[in-house]
């Protein structure tokens, strides 16, 4: 089957420093991706041109066959992006925001309602919805960013730090919803939690210096290190790079 | 279209969530009040119009617009919204487009608000209510122009101040440019140039709209700026929205 997202060759030079340095790979329909890496190594960057918000020094990035780039209208409507730090606006309420973005992903009427509830409930935010953003707590933010990104339903959907801020239970529903999600959708998500990749994920992405360093199923990739654990193959993969 | 008026909804919206508006509205209507009336000599001058209200709404709006567009795209950017509104489904433009016709409204809204002024010199007098209209359009294109560099101003920076100051600087050489003080030291350096300074000048056009004579030719100039400007918004836009 094609996949969803295909990134090829994918560069990020700003002046003389390269932060995202030849990155290809491809996601198909099913797959949980996790992209790791240290603080810097260019997860958000990479993120950012596939979502079309950042221009690629060189490479393309295509999203269901239409190109970021020269097609991104087509390629937006199809993907669901949570930007680093879940951003939203925060004189807005819950229920006032999410409308917003489903007026403009192209709802109306009842459908609008019933997309909007739905993503209500799937992130649990119907107690708060008439509050405004600004005075929800941390994990509340997120959960909106991430109502945001499920409302229209998309193929893809790319997810910069999911779970960043959340409570354990928090987190461990965004995951079990990561997971019910996944066989019929391509999902790209950064995170700093290595438990998560085992939790969620099919594949992984190491990323070091803007590099692609590995790109295999968390198992193979724990089993890189002797003592099996994810964290210690990350050390080594990201500090020997480092070193280097 | 449809997704210009959603953007613009929202945004206006926005204004309403805040103390923004009102503090606008009233400072607005507070001086605009003061200089008619005290300034402006309204009462003394014993005419039945709104000379002295329509002389001092070019240098009100450099003030006060400039407050009203500082945010538009530098907040946008420091709280990273910027990045949610550009990768949903609508062009740049769109965006540009939505963000100025909600700030353009809003101004609309401070000036209709105005209409006491109206009713009072219709009160104390027959003026000619149709020069009155043409000052209110006018009023409106050259809000629109001063928010439009303001819009384009603000997409550079992050931080509001400098986007105010900006606008400001940039919205004060178009209120002048055709000034004797600016012309002359023109002339004498290249008399073209004198002569363009004498053609951008907002405030000159401006005046024609206040004495009652609505042109094409002032039409085609206000929508030609603003659609420059706006243009030039969607171009920094472009360039700087990941920065």
């Amino acid at each position: 089957m094609a996949a969803l997202i295909e990134i090829a060759g994918l560069t990020k030079r700003f002046g003389a420093f390269t932060a995202v340095d030849d990155v290809s790979f491809s996601v198909a329909r099913g797959e949980v991706l996790g992209f790791l890496g240290p603080n810097g190594a260019g997860k958000s960057t990479t993120m950012r041109m596939l979502a079309g918000f950042m221009t690629p020094t060189a490479g393309s990035a295509r999203i269901c066959g239409h190109d970021v780039q020269t097609d991104s209208v087509a390629a937006r409507r199809l993907l669901g992006f949570l930007p680093e730090g879940a951003p939203t606006y925060p004189e807005m309420t819950v229920l006032a925001f999410l409308r917003f973005v489903a007026r403009i992903r192209g709802y109306r009427g009842g459908e609008l309602d019933r997309r909007v509830d739905h993503a209500l409930g799937l992130t649990s935010l119907r107690g708060v919805r008439l509050q405004p953003v600004e005075t929800l707590s941390k994990g509340f933010k997120r959960r909106v960013g991430l109502a945001q990104s499920l409302l229209h339903d998309p193929p893809v959907l790319v997810l910069d730090e999911p779970t960043d801020g959340l409570d354990p239970n928090q987190k461990h529903e965004v995951r079990l919803l990561i997971a019910e999600m996944a066989p019929q959708k391509a999902i790209v998500i950064s995170t700093h939690i290595l438990e998560e990749v085992e939790a969620v994920c099919t594949r992984a992405i190491v990323i070091a210096q803007g590099r692609v360093v590995a790109d295999e199923t968390p198992s193979q990739l724990a089993a890189r290190n002797p003592s099996g654990k994810l964290d210690d193959v990350f050390r080594d993969l990201t500090q020997s790079k480092a070193a280097a | 279209m449809r997704n210009m008026l959603i953007v613009a909804r929202r945004e206006l919206g926005s204004y309403f969530a805040t103390p923004v508006a009102v503090v606008f509205i009233v400072i607005f209507l507070a001086l605009q009040g003061v200089l008619t009336f005290n300034l402006g000599n309204f009462f003394d001058r014993d005419q039945a119009d709104l000379a002295p209200f329509f002389g001092f709404i070019p240098w009100v709006f450099l003030l006060l617009v400039p407050a009203i567009t500082m945010r538009l795209w530098a907040e946008e950017r420091r709280q990273g919204t910027i990045e949610l509104l550009l990768t949903l489904p609508i062009t740049q433009s769109q965006a540009v487009v939505g963000k100025f016709l909600a700030a353009w409204a809003f101004c609309a809204i401070a000036l209709l608000l105005t209409f006491p002024f109206v009713i009072t010199v219709n009160i104390l007098g027959r003026p000619d209510n149709g020069v009155i209209a043409a000052g209110y359009v006018g009023s409106l294109l050259v809000a629109g122009s001063f928010l439009s560099i303001g819009a384009a101003l603000s997409a550079i920076t992050k931080n509001q101040v400098i986007a105010f100051v900006l606008a400001v600087s940039v919205c004060f050489v178009f209120a002048v440019a055709s000034y004797p003080l600016v012309t002359d030291f023109l002339q004498r350096g290249s008399p073209v140039l004198a002569d363009i300074a004498r053609h951008i000048s907002v405030s000159d056009r401006f005046q024609s709209f206040s004495r009652g004579i609505v042109s094409v030719r002032d039409v085609v100039f206000f929508a030609s700026f603003i659609g420059f400007w706006l243009f030039l918004n969607t171009v920094i836009i472009e360039h700087r929205k990941a920065d």
